[in-house]
């Protein structure tokens, strides 16, 4: 669904609501095609690879007789066609098969690891938004300034420098020497076995149980790999601010705005900054969309037990029934945002108001 | 200007959300635990009776008994464990354990005979990877309870097909897959199963269960393991010897040397298990921490496919082996993680040999490649796993065999990847290592110096089948060896053995890993064994 399509999207009544019936119709039928593909690709890719799924199973030292026994039981002896439909008919169901690795239910581990990567990713993309976005609208009222170019070199610094050298890069200076932030795990060792998480979320757990000295340990252990996320997700969200913005400013209605003799703040605050809202939305969302995907190298160099770290894992070691439900899983979850972020829209364009 | 002052204070705010950090403390480890960060991924199982791992080795060792353990002072012998004394029959086919009285299990059940038989039964019955260990002795899941079973509380009797060398049946009865499961608590979480051709019994002897369940005598239980993050183990208070100092040992996953390194001088871990040579370099010189490290029971090599015509020829063989810089690499990328050692049965075993006769010798390599016909070399493939130390051999391998006209190309690949096509015999040379299965020169005689059938739909695969190297005297003299009862005889035929394939074998074996840990100055009676199975956290404690 394109920015276009949902601008040109406007009406009254109840041309409005088929309207908005015919593109969320439009919506499911994009959303299960991708799914169908994404199963697909998915799994022939994993049945391509040239590794032996029974290996991973078994190890390098099993018997040649066990090898057969377990590669009949693991259905590998079938045609991939079948294989295939066996998959897709136990997915339905919600059934994404045992992980070999942790000999749980894919959707057991995921439910476990996901929680991790939504609470890293949240924090990430706030710091994101809560920096990029005034360093944006800074960046453009103050064209050519100081505080443009200092915006433009983190931007570029962003874009260029790959995360895990800069995230090595922190864990050497903040932990290693500074000793300000906590090793890399989610929580210290004497905490890991004494509390017991409800959600997955560790800082909302924490507080919820009124434990301030676990919410402080988890919070020393998720500042530095959010605050990298962050970074990240700021140079993006800032410069996309910045040309939203400069747009804006370009247009009539501000010097309309001037000419009735609305004060600066108002005018930029009031008026450009939630014209350029609409568009901002779904870059946020973007983002934080790739940012649940598990970012995947931060999750290793910071021991992160998430959904990248996992999926990761799994794929090196062959263990495909977790790489396929991680996989589809991730997609679900980019799909909705997607969604989610179509309806933001509607609600935030004036010209989608119903007058 | 408002406009300024509103923008900067809400930049203010966000810098401060990130910045607000925590005042510098130095982290310790709480006195009454054990750190360790280790590499744990590969572990699948913590049954006993399935797994076959190198990490899960080290968590069986400590938290599971056996009838009888490798002696530390002499690794070619086996003590009392379980058992406190044990007679073998005159025709050498039954082996009658007398167990210590008044054991118990961590649950307080006690230990008899009929654990240590049901144990057996559900090993072999399950036939999971490592049930060959036993097996080979002419057991099967219909005549188990037969061949291992209880006679009376504290007598346990094991028979076997053949008049085999004592120290051989020993030997493997030390290895975990013969660790004794408490079997009253293991038949409370059975699970039932359909019999089908491939699985004769109508319950799963609790390995569901055991999969991350416990059920064992050991100098710790296991409390938790959660895949890919940690391994966490209990002092077990009702350990029949000498209790364990710490009250818990935490194993947490870390994969990456230089992680593991910075969290040991921070004093987030205590040990730190996975350290390259240069990590290990910095770690020997900082003053709070130490290393130390104990050679291991698996050798490096590199072996030529046989099907090749190239690498079959003899003297192409033998000119492999003088193609090896050794000592460059044992003080580079080996310095600290191994040491030179060319023939198959590692140091520790009975019977090895440490006769290393190659050197890096071009001009010999060249005079052998011309009698072979090839004077101005060849072109051939490796398939390298990614990682070290293979992949810096490999450079170096590549580099050598360069000086005598052999290009080598390198085909880089996951562990699983080139694995795959070495299981399969579709590469030219290989480069990986054998760990061998249990602590006895058959585990790697059988592998590197046996292969009953080299068809490519045999039922027995060596690393010589993988090599198609076909040897059908050799093949004869390993099986001897088997069946020799005098220990010294029995040893010189493995140096023989040793001897005979130095020059003629497909496989250049390079170096015997030396497994290294680097740690904090407070942990006392910190060391490592010499199998994986005998790494014990037991003795450990802390200042």
């Amino acid at each position: 669904m394109s920015i276009a399509e949902n601008q040109v999207a406007a009406g009254r009544g109840s041309a409005r609501a088929v309207a908005i019936l015919s593109s969320l119709g439009r919506f499911l039928v994009i959303a299960v095609t991708t799914y169908l593909g994404l199963l697909a690709v998915t799994f022939f890719i994993g049945r391509v690879i040239p590794i032996d799924p029974v290996l991973a199973v078994l190890g390098d030292r099993a018997p040649t007789a066990v090898v057969e026994r377990t590669r009949r039981e693991m259905g590998l002896d079938l045609p991939w066609i079948e294989q295939f439909y066996l998959y897709v008919k136990a997915a339905l169901r919600g059934d994404f098969g045992t992980s070999v690795l942790t000999t749980n239910p894919v959707m057991s581990d995921i439910r476990r690891v996901f929680p991790a990567t939504i609470e890293l990713a949240t924090l990430g993309t706030l710091i994101g938004a809560v920096i990029g976005v005034p360093l944006g609208v800074l960046a453009a009222v103050r064209r050519g300034s100081l505080i443009d170019q200092i915006a433009r070199i983190i931007g570029l610094i962003g874009y260029s420098v790959p995360i895990f050298w800069l995230g090595l890069l922190g864990l050497v200076l903040f932990y290693a020497k500074l000793q300000w932030v906590a090793f890399p795990a989610r929580l210290d060792v004497v905490y890991e076995y004494t509390f017991t998480p409800i959600t997955g979320f560790y800082l909302l757990d924490s507080a919820m149980q009124g434990q301030w000295d676990v919410f402080y340990d988890a919070y020393r252990h998720i500042i530095l790999p959010a605050a990298l996320l962050g970074y990240f997700a700021l140079a993006y969200i800032s410069r996309m601010t910045r040309s939203f913005m400069l747009n804006e400013l370009a247009q009539e209605y501000i010097v309309a705005a001037r000419a009735k003799g609305l004060s600066e703040t108002r005018i930029i605050w009031g008026h450009a900054l939630r014209n350029a809202a609409v568009p901002m939305v779904t870059v946020i969302a973007l983002s934080y969309a790739s940012l649940l995907e598990g970012s995947v190298l931060t999750e290793t160099v910071f021991s992160w037990p998430g959904i990248g770290l996992y999926i990761t894992n799994s794929l090196t070691n062959a263990d495909m029934n977790a790489v396929l439900g991680g996989t589809i899983i991730i997609g679900s979850v980019f799909i909705a945002i997607n969604l989610l972020s179509d309806l933001l829209y509607r609600l935030l364009d004036p010209r989608t108001k119903v007058g | 200007m408002m406009l300024e002052k509103f923008a900067v204070r809400s930049l203010l705010a966000g810098v401060a959300m990130t910045a607000l950090l925590a005042t510098p403390a130095f982290a310790v480890t709480p006195a009454d635990t054990l750190v360790e960060g280790f590499a744990i991924d590969d572990i699948i199982s913590m049954d006993p009776g399935e797994a076959f791992e190198l990490s899960t080795a080290e968590v069986t060792g400590n938290t599971y008994d056996l009838l009888v353990r490798l002696d530390l002072k002499d690794t070619s012998k086996v003590k009392p464990d379980l058992a406190e004394s044990w007679t073998v029959s005159d025709d050498g086919l039954t082996y009658t354990f007398k167990l210590k009285p008044g054991m118990k299990f961590a649950s307080g059940n006690p230990i008899t005979a009929a654990d240590v038989a049901y144990s057996f039964e559900r090993a072999i019955k399950l036939d999971k990877s490592p049930a060959f260990i036993i097996n080979q002795f002419g057991i099967s899941g219909d005549n188990v309870t037969e061949k291992a079973k209880a006679v009376d509380d504290t007598t346990f009797q094991f028979v076997v097909d053949k008049a085999y060398a004592p120290s051989f049946v020993l030997n493997c009865l030390s290895a975990t897959v013969a660790s004794v499961v408490d079997a009253k608590l293991v038949k409370e979480h059975v699970a039932a199963v359909t019999p089908s051709a491939d699985y004769k019994w109508d319950n799963d002897f609790g390995n569901a269960w055991l999969k991350t369940g416990y059920a064992g005598s050991g100098q710790y239980k296991l409390r938790e393991w959660r895949a890919n993050e940690a391994v966490v183990l209990e002092r077990n208070d009702n350990y029949n010897g000498e209790k364990a100092k710490l009250a818990r040992v935490i194993y947490r996953n870390m994969k990456e040397s230089s992680a593991q390194r910075l969290a040991l001088e921070a004093g987030d871990i205590d040990v730190a298990r996975n350290l390259e040579p240069n990590d290990l370099d910095a770690i020997a010189k900082n003053a709070d921490l130490t290393t130390t490290s104990a050679p291991k029971g698996t050798v490096y090599y590199i072996s030529l496919n046989q099907k090749n015509p190239n690498l079959a020829k003899p003297e192409v063989r033998q000119a492999f082996k003088y193609l090896v810089d050794y000592d460059a690499l044992s003080t580079t990328i080996l310095k600290g993680i191994g040491e030179i050692h060319q023939s198959f049965l590692p140091k520790g075993d009975l019977g090895a040999i440490d006769d290393n006769p190659f050197k890096l010798d071009v001009a010999k390599a060249k005079e052998l490649l011309a009698k072979a016909g090839l004077p101005d070399g060849f072109k051939v493939t490796m398939d390298v796993r990614v990682g070290q130390p293979t992949t810096g051999m490999a450079e170096s391998i590549q580099q050598t065999l360069g000086q005598a006209g052999i290009k080598l190309e390198i085909i880089p690949g996951d562990g699983k990847q080139t694995l795959t096509k070495y299981r399969a015999r579709n590469h030219d040379i290989y480069i990986g290592n054998w760990g061998q299965d249990y602590f006895d020169p058959n585990s790697n005689a059988q592998t590197f110096a046996s292969n009953p059938d080299n068809s490519d739909a045999a039922k027995i695969k060596t690393l010589a089948w993988r090599n198609a190297w076909d040897i059908p005297d050799l093949t004869k003299e390993t099986e001897a060896a088997l069946l020799e009862k005098d220990s010294g005889k029995r040893a010189d035929m493995y140096k023989d053995l040793q001897k005979k394939i130095l020059d003629t074998s497909p496989f250049v074996i390079i170096h015997q890993q030396l497994e290294v840990a680097g740690l904090r100055k407070n942990l006392k009676g910190f060391a490592l064994g010499p199998s994986f199975d005998t790494n014990f956290v037991g003795p450990v404690s802390k200042e």
